[in-house]
C-alpha cells in the first residue's frame, strides 16, 4: 500500500493524468459501457417479452450452473447468460461482405457509429470524488458543445452504411436517419441553451453543482426537459422514431446487409447512444449524482461516498434507459412526415419561445 | 433423280371423296347441313354416308367403342345410338307436310311401344334425304346412359391399376355420359385376369367391352385371323385360337385400338402412367416407310412409340419391331464425351482441329462415308463439305425382308435422302469398295464417317489404322469409333430435329422430344460448323433456314419449305 | 370505405393520453407476466403441443390389416402433389401374376421429399385406394437432404396399419367362388 502511495506521489502531473485518463477510460468503457449495453439488450428483450405475455429469452446455460442451487434456475429463467452467447455469436457467425457493396465505405460504417457514440461519454461526470480524481474522463469547460459536435457525427455512419450497401433498403434507411438526425439535433440544441443561460456555464461538472445548490433543472425547465427527451428518442433512433431501421418497410435500415460483428457495433453504437443520451439527460436535467438529502449533494470526501455517487448517477441512468426501453413497446412508429412535422413546426418553435421566456424572467429577477 | 416436280397431293392411301358426289340435305340436331351421299369406307371405296359420319362433318362427336374409321364396321357396342326420324309418308306416297309447309317428320319409335323413341346405331345407319339425326336429344343422352351402364355391368373399376387409365373412352366417356350409380347390385363376373395372349400382349378379360376392333384389325388388316370370342353371354372372353399364339409384326396396333384397358403392352405394362407423358410428333426410323409417330417421353426418358396418322403413310397403324425399337436410345453405353485421340475434349477443339485438317487436305485426299440414317439437312450439310473437299463419298445399304403392310425392304429412313443430295452413289455402297482402295494406296489419308460401322462395309481395322486422320460421328460404341482420332457424340433422332425422305418420296419432318445425353450434339449443328469453317459459306444455325437453303439448292427438294411440310409431310418425286 | 378522421381535441394532441393509455396497458400487461405467471409462450422441447384429431401433419403409407402395401403405384397422389414432393417407380412388369391376394401392382420405390412437402393432403384426397393418410407427426428434422427423402421402407414404417376394405382380397375371393373360369393357384 504504502509502496503503491510512493509510486503515485513520485509521479509528475503530465505521467498521473495519463495513468488515471487511461485507467479511467478502460474502466468506463469495458467495465460499465460495453456490460451495460449488453445487458440493455437483455432487458429490452426481457421486456418486451412480459409486455407481450411472453416468456423471453431463458436458455442458455453454461454447463456450470446446474451446481448452483435456488440461484441458478432463476439465472437461467432470466436469461443473464444470453448477452455471452450473444458476444460470442457475433463474432463467430459469417462475416459476409455482399458483392455489390462499396468496400472501403462499408468498412469503415460500424466504426463510426460506434465512436461517436463513445466518445461523447468522456464529457460526462459520472461521480464526485474518487480519493483525489474526479470522476469525469474529461472535465471540459465546453462539455455541452463537445457532446453535441460529437454526437452529430454519429450520422455520418448511418449515412455511409446506407450508402455503401448499395441496397434500396440501406439506401432509404440512411437517407431518412440524415434527415432525421440532423432536424432534431436543432431542437436539442436549441432546448438545453435556457439551461446554459441559467447556469451561465458550458462546464457540466458545474451544471451538477447548480443543480446541488438547488432544485433539479427538470423542475426548473420541464419544457426544455421534453424537447430534450424526445429528441433524443429521435438521436438514438429508438422507437417511435426509428424510421432508418423501420423493419416493416426497410427490412433493417441501414444495416440491411451487414451481418456478424459488423452488424453488432452498429448494435453497440445505438445503444452507447442510449447511454450516452440518458447520461446527459441525468446530467443536465436530474441533477446528476447527487442526491438532496443525507448530505450527498456534496462532493465526495470518503472513498464510498465518492462509490454512493457513482451508484446514484448509475440508477439515474439506468431508470432513463428503462423508459428508453419501455417507451419502445409502448407507441407505434411515426409517419415520416409526422416525424417532420414534430421536429421542425413545434419544437424549433418551442424551443426558440421557452429561450426567450428563460431569458425574460433571468432578466426581471436579475435586472442589472 | 428424277425431275423435281412437287406432288403434294400424292396418291393417298384412303382417297378423299371424288369431287362431285351427289349432296343430301338432312338436318341434325335442328340444323341442316349438306353432307356427301357416299364416303370412303375403311378401304376406303364409297359406302353410302352413315349418320355417325353425317353428325362428325355437322361437328358433334357421337361417341363410340366399335368404329374406328379405318376397320370394318361391326356395330355391336351400342354406344352410338342415336334417335332420328325420316319425312313421313302418306298412304298415297307423298310426303306429309306441317301446316307451315315443312315436311313433318316421323321419328323412329319402339314397334310394339309408339311412345318410346327407337334409336339406330350411328356407324351402320346410312343417311337418307331429308333425315334428322337428334344426337343431343333428352332420348339419345338416356340411351347412352343406358349402354354405358350395361357396359360397366362386369367392369372391375381398377383403373389404379389399369394401363390405359387416363387415355381411356370408357373413363372418358363416363365422365361425359355416364351415372354416378349402377344399379346393378349383383355379383359381377370375373373373368381371367393378366392371360398371356402373345408375346408382346396382356389381356385383362374382365375389361374387355367385347368391341371385338382387335379381331377386326388381326384379321382384316392384317391378315393373321389369330383373335376371336369363346364361351357364351357374360362369360364372352376375347382370346387366341392358342394361348400366347397371338403374334404377328403388328399386335401391338390391338393396343392403341382397344378403348378400354384390356389389352396391353407387355413392354409397358406398369412403366408410367400414361398422364405423365410427353407426346411428340416424331417419326419412326426402322425402316424407309417412315410411320408417324408420338414419342412419350417423362422427364428425358423415353417410355413408348405410338403411331400417329398419316393416311399417305402409314393410315394408323405401325409394326411392332419398330415401336419397341427405342431402347438403345437409353442405353448406358452411349457415347457422351467428345473424344480426341482418346482424350476426352470439348467441342470447340475437337471441330478446330478437323476444320484445320480438311482445310489443308489436298483435294481427292478425304472419304466421306454418310449414313442414310442422317436428315436430310445433315446428308447435305456433309455433301457440301464433299463437294468442297472433293471427297469421294458414299452410304451404307441396308436390305431387309419387307411385308405387305408397312414394313419396307430398305431399312435405312432416308435412303432418298442420301441420293438426293449426292452423298449415296449412283448405286448405293458401291463407292464403299473405292475408298478402301483409296486407303489402302495412300490416296485417301482422311475418311469421315458418320453414323456407320464401317469396319463391317468393307473397310476393316487394318485400312482404319493407315489413316491419318479417321473423323467420326455416331451414337453408339462400335469398332469404328473405337478407332477414331476424333470422336464426335451425335443424337437419336427423338433428341434432334430434322427431315427424312421415305422410299415414297415423302419429306417428313420430326421434333425433339428429349434432350441429348452427356455432351452429344445433333449431326446438323456440328456440321453446319464445319461447313462454315471450311468452305467459308455461311449457312443457317436454325433447321428451318437450313432446310429451306437446302430446298433452293437440292433440286429434288425444289419448292418445299419447312413451314409447309406440316405434320404429315409432302411428297417429290423419285 | 372512407373512414372519417375525428379532429383530435387540443388534449389529445398534447399526446399525453396516448402516452397514459400507453403506459396502462403495457404496465398491466409487464405485471399479469411478471407476477401472475400469466405468459402465453410453450416451451417447445419440454412442452409439446397436443396435437388436435384430424390434424394433417407429414404423409405416410399405410398396410391393410393383412400386413400388405396398400399402394398399388397408381401415381395419382404423384400427379397431384403441388410441390412435387412424391416420386414413384413403378414396378415395370415384373410378373404377369393376376391371382394373389393383392393388387397386381405395387410401387417399386415410392419417394416422399418431406422437404418439399406442405402437408396439403391432396394425397391423401386422391388416392383411390386409402393407402397414404397425413399422420400426426409435424416436426420432422434430419442432418442431410438425403435423409428428408423418406423411401417406401420408411414411410410404411411410419405409417402403421389401417384396417379397412380388402378390396382385392374380396375381388379374388368373389372370383374364386363362381362356377365358371376357376381361378388358377
Amino acid at each position: 500500500m504504502e509502496a503503491i502511495k510512493q509510486f503515485f506521489s513520485g509521479l509528475s502531473w503530465e505521467q498521473e493524468f495519463v495513468i488515471f485518463t487511461t485507467l479511467k477510460v478502460c474502466i468506463v468503457l469495458f467495465g460499465a459501457v460495453l456490460p451495460i449495453v449488453a445487458y440493455a439488450v437483455l432487458v429490452e428483450r426481457k421486456v418486451s417479452a412480459w409486455i407481450q405475455d411472453r416468456v423471453g429469452p431463458n436458455r442458455a446455460t453454461p454447463f456450470f450452473v446446474k451446481y448452483l442451487p435456488v440461484v441458478g434456475p432463476i439465472l437461467v429463467r432470466l436469461g443473464i447468460f444470453h448477452p455471452l452467447a450473444d458476444g460470442l455469436k457475433s463474432f463467430l457467425k459469417e462475416d459476409f461482405t455482399p458483392a455489390h457493396v462499396r468496400k472501403v465505405y462499408f468498412w469503415i460504417a460500424p466504426a463510426i457509429a460506434v465512436v461517436p457514440a463513445m466518445l461523447a461519454l468522456a464529457v460526462i461526470p459520472f461521480g464526485s470524488k474518487l480519493g483525489d480524481q474526479k470522476m469525469v474522463i474529461a472535465d471540459l469547460n465546453v462539455g455541452i458543445l463537445f457532446t453535441f459536435g460529437i454526437i452529430s457525427l454519429g450520422v455520418y455512419g448511418l449515412v455511409l452504411a446506407g450508402y455503401a450497401s448499395n441496397s434500396k433498403f440501406s439506401f432509404l434507411g440512411g437517407i431518412r436517419s440524415s434527415a432525421q438526425m440532423i432536424s432534431y439535433e436543432i431542437a436539442m440544441g436549441m432546448s438545453v441553451i435556457p439551461i446554459f443561460m441559467l447556469v451561465g456555464d458550458l462546464n457540466l461538472s458545474k451544471v451538477i453543482a447548480y443543480q446541488a445548490d438547488g432544485a433539479w433543472l427538470v423542475f426548473k425547465q420541464p419544457i426544455a426537459f421534453v424537447i430534450f427527451l424526445v429528441a433524443a428518442f429521435a438521436e438514438t433512433n429508438r422507437l417511435p422514431f426509428d424510421l432508418p431501421e423501420a423493419e416493416t418497410e426497410l427490412v433493417g435500415g441501414y444495416h440491411t446487409e451487414y451481418s456478424s460483428m459488423k452488424f453488432a457495433l452498429f448494435f453497440i453504437g445505438e445503444y452507447t447512444a442510449m447511454i450516452a443520451a440518458s447520461a446527459m439527460m441525468v446530467v443536465l436535467f436530474f441533477g446528476g449524482w447527487t442526491l438532496p438529502f443525507a448530505g450527498l449533494n456534496e462532493s465526495a470526501t470518503t472513498f464510498a461516498m465518492g462509490l454512493a455517487h457513482i451508484g446514484i448517477f448509475v440508477s439515474k441512468m439506468l431508470f432513463l434507459m428503462v423508459v428508453f426501453i419501455w417507451v419502445r413497446w409502448m407507441l407505434p412508429r411515426f409517419r415520416y412526415d409526422q416525424l417532420m412535422d414534430l421536429g421542425w413546426r413545434r419544437f424549433v418553435p418551442l424551443a426558440l419561445v421557452n429561450i426567450v421566456l428563460t431569458a425574460v424572467v433571468l432578466w426581471a429577477l436579475h435586472p442589472k | 433423280m428424277s425431275s423435281p416436280a412437287i406432288t403434294t397431293e400424292a396418291k393417298p392411301a384412303a382417297p378423299a371423296p371424288p369431287p362431285p358426289v351427289d349432296k343430301i340435305k338432312i338436318k341434325v340436331d335442328g340444323r341442316e347441313i349438306e353432307v356427301p351421299k357416299a364416303m370412303p369406307n375403311w378401304e376406303g371405296k364409297l359406302e353410302p354416308t352413315t349418320m355417325l359420319q353425317a353428325c362428325a362433318l355437322a361437328g358433334i362427336d357421337v361417341p363410340h367403342y366399335c368404329y374406328h374409321p379405318k376397320l370394318p364396321v361391326a356395330g355391336n357396342c351400342r354406344m352410338c345410338l342415336v334417335e332420328f326420324g325420316t319425312p313421313m309418308m302418306g298412304p298415297d306416297r307423298k310426303p306429309v307436310v306441317n301446316e307451315d309447309g315443312s315436311p313433318k317428320i316421323a321419328k323412329q319409335v319402339l314397334p310394339y311401344e309408339p311412345g318410346t323413341p327407337r334409336g339406330a346405331i350411328g356407324c351402320a345407319t346410312p343417311i337418307s334425304p331429308g333425315m334428322e339425326i337428334y344426337p343431343s336429344s333428352p332420348a339419345t343422352k338416356q340411351m347412352r346412359e343406358a349402354v354405358l351402364e350395361s357396359l360397366l355391368i362386369n367392369h372391375p373399376l381398377d383403373c389404379s391399376i389399369c394401363d390405359q387409365a387416363g387415355e381411356c373412352k370408357l373413363q372418358e366417356y363416363s365422365v361425359e355420359h355416364g351415372q354416378a350409380q349402377s344399379h346393378f347390385v349383383e355379383m359381377k363376373v370375373h373373368k381371367p385376369k393378366a392371360v398371356d395372349l402373345g408375346p408382346r400382349i396382356v389381356l385383362d378379360d374382365e375389361r374387355c367391352i367385347l368391341c371385338t376392333r382387335c379381331i377386326r384389325f388381326t384379321k382384316d388388316i392384317v391378315g393373321d385371323d389369330a383373335l376371336g370370342i369363346v364361351n357364351r353371354g357374360s362369360y364372352n372372353t376375347i382370346a387366341a385360337w392358342k394361348e400366347g399364339a397371338f403374334d404377328n409384326n403388328y399386335t401391338l396396333n390391338t393396343v392403341d385400338l382397344c378403348p378400354v384397358g384390356a389389352l396391353t403392352s407387355k413392354d409397358f405394362r406398369f412403366q408410367m402412367r400414361v398422364w405423365f407423358m410427353k407426346e411428340t410428333k416424331s417419326l419412326c426410323t426402322s425402316c424407309g416407310t417412315g410411320c408417324n409417330t408420338i414419342v412419350g417421353s417423362r422427364e428425358e426418358k423415353i417410355y413408348r412409340y405410338e403411331p400417329r396418322q398419316n393416311d399417305a403413310v402409314n393410315s394408323t397403324w405401325m409394326c411392332d419391331s419398330g415401336r419397341l425399337n427405342y431402347k438403345w436410345i437409353g442405353r448406358e453405353d452411349r457415347l457422351k464425351d467428345v473424344l480426341v485421340r482418346g482424350q476426352k475434349s470439348t467441342w470447340a477443339a475437337a471441330l478446330k482441329e478437323i476444320s484445320e485438317k480438311l482445310t489443308k487436305a489436298v483435294a481427292g485426299s478425304v472419304g466421306i462415308v454418310g449414313s442414310a440414317r442422317q436428315t436430310n439437312e445433315e446428308l447435305y450439310l456433309l455433301a457440301k463439305l464433299a463437294k468442297k473437299l472433293g471427297a469421294v463419298t458414299d452410304s451404307v445399304p441396308r436390305v431387309g425382308q419387307a411385308d405387305k403392310l408397312l414394313v419396307s425392304a430398305d431399312k435405312n429412313p432416308n435412303t432418298n435422302g442420301a441420293r438426293f443430295t449426292g452423298i449415296a452413289a449412283a448405286e448405293m455402297g458401291s463407292n464403299l469398295k473405292k475408298i478402301a482402295d483409296g486407303i489402302r494406296s495412300g490416296a485417301i489419308k482422311t475418311l469421315v464417317v458418320c453414323g456407320e460401322d464401317v469396319t463391317k462395309h468393307g473397310i476393316g481395322a487394318d485400312l482404319l489404322a493407315k489413316l491419318e486422320t479417321l473423323i467420326v460421328s455416331d451414337i453408339l460404341p462400335n469398332d469404328t469409333t473405337a478407332a477414331a482420332h476424333v470422336l464426335l457424340p451425335g443424337c437419336a433422332h427423338v433428341e434432334k430435329r430434322g427431315s427424312l425422305t421415305n422410299v415414297k418420296g415423302r419429306v417428313q419432318k420430326f421434333i425433339k422430344a428429349v434432350e441429348p445425353k452427356g455432351d452429344a450434339r445433333p449431326e446438323w449443328e456440328f456440321l453446319h460448323e464445319l461447313v462454315h469453317n471450311v468452305t467459308g459459306q455461311n449457312g443457317f444455325s436454325t433447321i428451318e433456314g437450313l432446310f429451306n437453303q437446302m430446298t433452293a439448292e437440292v433440286p429434288a427438294f425444289a419448292g418445299l419449305k419447312w413451314a409447309e411440310l406440316g405434320d404429315t409431310g409432302k411428297s417429290v418425286s423419285i | 370505405m372512407i373512414v372519417k378522421r375525428a379532429n383530435l381535441t387540443l388534449w389529445e394532441r398534447l399526446f399525453l393520453p396516448t402516452l397514459l393509455g400507453g403506459l396502462q396497458v403495457t404496465g398491466k400487461h409487464f405485471i399479469r407476466t411478471v407476477f401472475g405467471g400469466k405468459a402465453v409462450t410453450m416451451q417447445y422441447p419440454e412442452q409439446k403441443w397436443v396435437v388436435p384429431e384430424g390434424y394433417r401433419g407429414a404423409p405416410y403409407l399405410v398396410r391393410d390389416q393383412a400386413g400388405d402395401t396398400k399402394c398399388v403405384s397408381c401415381q395419382l397422389c404423384e400427379f397431384v402433389c403441388p410441390p412435387k414432393a412424391i416420386k414413384i417407380i413403378p414396378p415395370g412388369d415384373s410378373s404377369l401374376k393376376a391371382d394373389r391376394a393383392n393388387a397386381e401392382k405395387t410401387p417399386k420405390e415410392f419417394e416422399i421429399n418431406m422437404l418439399r412437402c406442405i402437408f396439403c393432403g391432396f394425397c391423401q384426397e386422391v388416392c383411390p385406394e386409402e393407402a397414404i393418410f397425413l399422420q400426426r407427426d409435424y416436426s420432422l428434422t434430419g442432418e442431410t437432404r438425403d435423409e428428408m427423402i423418406y423411401n417406401k421402407e420408411k414411410l410404411l414404417a411410419l405409417g402403421g396399419t389401417h384396417a379397412g376394405v380388402q378390396k382385392w382380397k374380396q375381388k379374388l375371393e368373389e372370383a374364386k367362388g363362381q362356377e365358371t373360369f376357376p381361378v388358377k393357384d
